[in-house]
């Protein structure tokens, strides 16, 4: 297995980098959807941030990479007490995936082999802690998104089948891509992704030539590569574990909790959840960015990523819903 | 050689490529009939070095990725893995790529994208421009090879000795490129109209390793010729611009700055257009007008959709089979495979109890899941149409409706004039009920296109929600002349109606544009290619002549 691409390497994409940061930071805001076209570095950049990631501390063999022994689930075979060191899970969510493979179903092999009612983990349990990357999110089937959603927003799997009764962690983050060509996702869905970014092929020139050949460089010499960016990608880390760290200590003033409504109500978006993650995504950017307090200018940062896609459809309007996030932030703040 | 074939030529080109270097080109996608000139080109590939693997598109997850050996852990009683294909790095070959459904394409491109070892030989026999592989895994691999009009004469399966490719696999990691080549085939690309990033970076892969090929220390304009030949014709969405057209638009500001840093080159080569031009399929020119084929979306083959079609799936007989997971066992089926056997069995095993059951026995349930249509009728009723065809359109629409009931298809209406477009029935069978409320369907007032198609997309997105499978039909003079929002502006109505119309073809459904206009006028053909749908110019018909058209149009 060949190292992923440098995350500091990616080739502009800036809003698409800064919602994975922000999911890094702050992994209760509820996943990332992508929707863009294709060859834009979609899935290259969830896998650089796992892996600019560090290595989470688990249970040796453990299924659903549990912290502690303590953690560990009844139903999964005893603890060892070794603890090592992985990197953060990213599993691939296939299309066409059966509900058994996602969620857990019946050990067939050991019922057949060895008459035991035993539970074989699905990829929700493989996903805990670390990432969870769907591609063409909207290809796939609503009750298998239904069922992801529900879990991401739980951080618990209930599987109640064929006579097992079993509840693990699964504490993930989500992060959907699909191409908006082949076919759109419900709203209800939409409003369950946290951040939402539009990604788009560059059309500066320059800024094509240098992604190919930064692309290149990385293919004909790996190792190279990856020394040259080592240091931007550190410094990256060291900001999202500082961040993670200073996350509690940010304070909100209570005029920052008005300019959430206010602006939400202004773009008419239905419920709480626009409110929550905005706030939430800018605490995590004022975190990232090592300030003590919650400003208006992250909000107008993060207000397009955790806005745009609960915004009410509006066929006609062919200005990208990111722009009319900022039209109306423009005009309710002035 | 009396016969030389350049088009053959180049695809044996593509396999010796392929050969050299098959991680980073990833694959190869052949589209071509069965014949003979295709026979050969399977020859040369199977020459080819390397282990290979014929897959198919109904390919299970056990194969490609493994699983328990059923059979085996059965017969000896504890667990036994086998090894699926993704576990050998290998060349796979997949056969009737064009039937490939959209969970394959997936993890098969998941595949290719987490394992370099593996390359992807697409065979694609598609006969239509829509029926093709699915370009998420096109996409993904460098070259394309179309075998049509390559006569059997000069196909002849001559690849270079395996020595030869061997020495030049050597040779790739030293090749080196000019810093401008780079620049050169993005801006080639993108002239192209080709927005993914993975096409400059294949076509820079197959470069490099045809100068390896050639046993050259460098890539030459030759080598980025040959690869932009390879890599660019299936992927182009555009024709070039012409030089004067590119002095009046106004995105010049890239070419400003390409001249001004003097590395990069500021239009591709006209050599290396021309090439490439010479290549693009011919039904390009005519697509252009329209956009690419919306894959996925054509027939409703959208991953969700066809089990939810399943609103009167029937069960087909049980077939025997392994259980992948997707299928479900027929226990009724299996036991009676396995009942006849019983007796010779428990001679064999006496010490076994209950029923002994071999894996051959176990059958797998199918169902059949043909989803139920539902034809929308989007009728104009306005002034200009009513005062010409309405008459005529209602005869047609009635024996459409004769046809419907035949084939259990369901039917709604929608009818537009004066400001708004109302659903005057919604997706039912009762096709009486249609036809009295057609015959009662009043005349005059203004055409709200817009509003039209707007009701038509909400009502096929309901019904696809529903597991149906929506086809439209609209018999218009499209003579839009009120806006979305009701009033009488004929630019504004215009406007609205093309964004609408773009919605609509974007859903990809079967639709077809009767065109009842008194006298012939380009409107309702514009409306047609803005929809993406057919367009069917009716100058004097009778009301049979208009509904065989649709039932030949909508297809079956």
């Amino acid at each position: 297995m060949t190292a992923p691409f440098p995350f500091s390497a990616i080739v502009g994409q800036d809003d698409m980098k800064l919602a994975m940061i922000l999911t890094a930071v702050e992994p209760g805001l509820g996943g990332v959807l992508v929707f863009g076209d294709r060859g834009t570095g979609k899935s290259t950049a969830v896998r650089a941030l796992a892996a600019l990631l560090p290595p989470i501390r688990m249970v040796a063999g453990s299924p659903v990479n549990a912290e502690t022994p303590e953690d560990t689930p009844d139903w999964a075979a005893a603890p060892s007490d070794e603890i090592v060191e992985r990197p953060t899970p990213v599993v691939d969510l296939p299309l066409g995936v059966t509900e058994d493979r996602v969620t857990g179903a019946l050990d067939i092999e050991r019922a057949l082999t060895r008459g035991e009612k035993a539970f074989e983990p699905g990829l929700l349990a493989r996903a805990n802690r670390g990432y969870l990357y769907i591609d063409e999110v909207n290809l796939l089937e609503d009750h298998i998104v239904d069922l992801l959603l529900d879990v991401a927003q739980s951080g618990e799997n209930v599987v109640e089948r064929e006579g097992l009764s079993i509840r693990h962690a699964a504490r993930f983050v989500l992060v959907g891509s699909g191409n908006p060509e082949e076919g759109e996702l419900r709203p209800q869905l939409l409003d369950r992704f946290g951040l939402s970014v539009e990604v788009r092929s560059p059309t500066d020139i320059e800024q094509r030539i240098e992604v190919i050949r930064r692309r290149d460089a990385y293919e004909s010499d790996t190792d190279a590569f990856m020394t040259r960016w080592q240091a931007e990608d550190s410094v990256i880390r060291k900001a999202i574990l500082a961040a993670r760290q200073g996350l509690r200590g940010v304070i909100t003033p209570d005029e920052i909790l008005r300019d959430c409504a206010t602006l939400c109500t202004a773009i008419g978006a239905d419920g709480l959840r626009g409110e929550l993650t905005l706030l939430r995504a800018g605490r995590a950017l004022a975190a990232y960015h090592g300030e003590a307090a919650l400003e208006r200018s992250h909000l107008r940062a993060v207000g397009p990523l955790a806005l745009c896609h609960r915004l009410r459809r509006d066929p006609l309007d062919e200005a990208g819903s990111a722009t009319r996030i900022t039209r109306a932030m423009d005009e309710v703040w002035g | 050689m009396s016969r030389e074939s350049p088009a053959w030529a180049r695809a044996l080109r593509a396999l010796t490529l392929l050969a050299i270097d098959p991680e980073g080109l990833r694959g190869l996608t052949l589209r071509a009939r069965a014949g003979p000139v295709r026979q050969v080109f399977e020859t040369a590939l199977a020459r080819l070095a390397g282990p290979a693997r014929r897959i198919h598109p109904d390919l299970s997850d056990t194969q490609l990725f493994g699983g328990a050996d059923i059979a085996a852990t059965l017969a000896r009683g504890k667990l036994v893995r086998a090894p699926g294909l993704a576990d050998h790095p290998a060349r796979l070959v997949l056969t009737m790529a064009e039937r490939t459904r959209p969970g394959l394409a997936a993890r098969l491109a998941q595949l290719l994208d987490s394992s370099p070892g593996h390359a992807l030989v697409l065979l694609d026999e598609g006969i239509e421009a829509e029926e093709a592989a699915p370009i998420t895994l096109t996409e993904r691999l460098a070259l394309y090879v179309s075998l049509e009009g390559i006569h059997h004469a000069a196909a002849k399966p001559l690849l270079p000795a395996p020595a030869d490719l061997a020495t030049a696999r050597a040779r790739l990691a030293m090749i080196r490129h000019a810093p401008g080549d780079i620049a050169t085939l993005a801006v080639l690309a993108q002239s192209f109209g080709i927005d993914s990033l993975r096409a400059p970076l294949l076509a820079l892969r197959a470069a490099r390793a045809n100068a390896a090929f050639l046993g050259q220390d460098e890539v030459t304009p030759d080598d980025l010729r040959l690869a932009a030949e390879l890599v660019y014709p299936s992927r182009a969405t555009q024709m070039p611009q012409e030089p004067e057209q590119q002095e009046q638009s106004p995105p010049e500001e890239p070419q400003d700055q390409a001249q001004a840093s003097s590395d990069l080159p500021d239009i591709p080569d006209d050599i290396l257009v021309d090439a490439i031009a010479a290549l693009l399929p011919p039904a390009l020119l005519d697509q252009l007008s329209q956009t690419r084929p919306n894959r996925g979306a054509a027939t409703g083959s959208g991953a969700g959709q066809r089990r939810k079609a399943l609103q009167r799936g029937r069960p087909l007989p049980a077939r025997p089979g392994t259980p992948d997971g997707r299928a479900r066992i027929d226990i009724i089926a299996t036991l009676r495979a396995a009942a006849p056997w019983q007796g010779a069995r428990r001679a064999a095993r006496p010490e076994a109890k209950g029923l002994i059951i071999h894996p051959g026995d176990i059958h797998l349930r199918r169902y059949e899941d043909r989803s139920d249509r539902l034809l929308i009728f989007a009728v104009d009723a306005s002034g200009s149409a009513a005062m010409a065809r309405l008459a005529e359109a209602k005869g047609a629409v009635e024996l459409l409706l004769a046809q419907a009931y035949a084939r259990r298809d369901r039917v709604a209406m929608i009818a537009f004039r004066g400001t708004t477009a109302d659903v005057i029935l919604a997706p039912t069978r009762a096709l009486a009920q249609a036809k009295r409320q057609l015959a009662g369907l009043p005349g005059g007032g203004g055409t709200p296109l817009a509003s039209a198609l707007e009701a038509t997309l909400a009502l096929a997105r309901q019904a696809q929600g529903q597991g149906l499978s929506p086809a439209i039909a609209f018999l218009t003079d499209a003579r839009a002349n009120i806006t979305l929002d009701g009033q009488g502006d004929r630019t504004q109505a215009a406007e609205d109606t093309k964004r609408l119309a773009g919605l609509l073809r974007a859903q990809g459904l079967p639709a077809i544009v009767i065109d009842t206009a008194m006298r012939p006028g380009p409107a309702p053909a514009q409306l047609a290619a803005d929809m993406g749908a057919r367009h069917l110019p009716l100058p004097r018909a009778d009301a049979r002549m208009i509904s065989t058209a649709v039932t030949a149009a909508l297809g079956d």
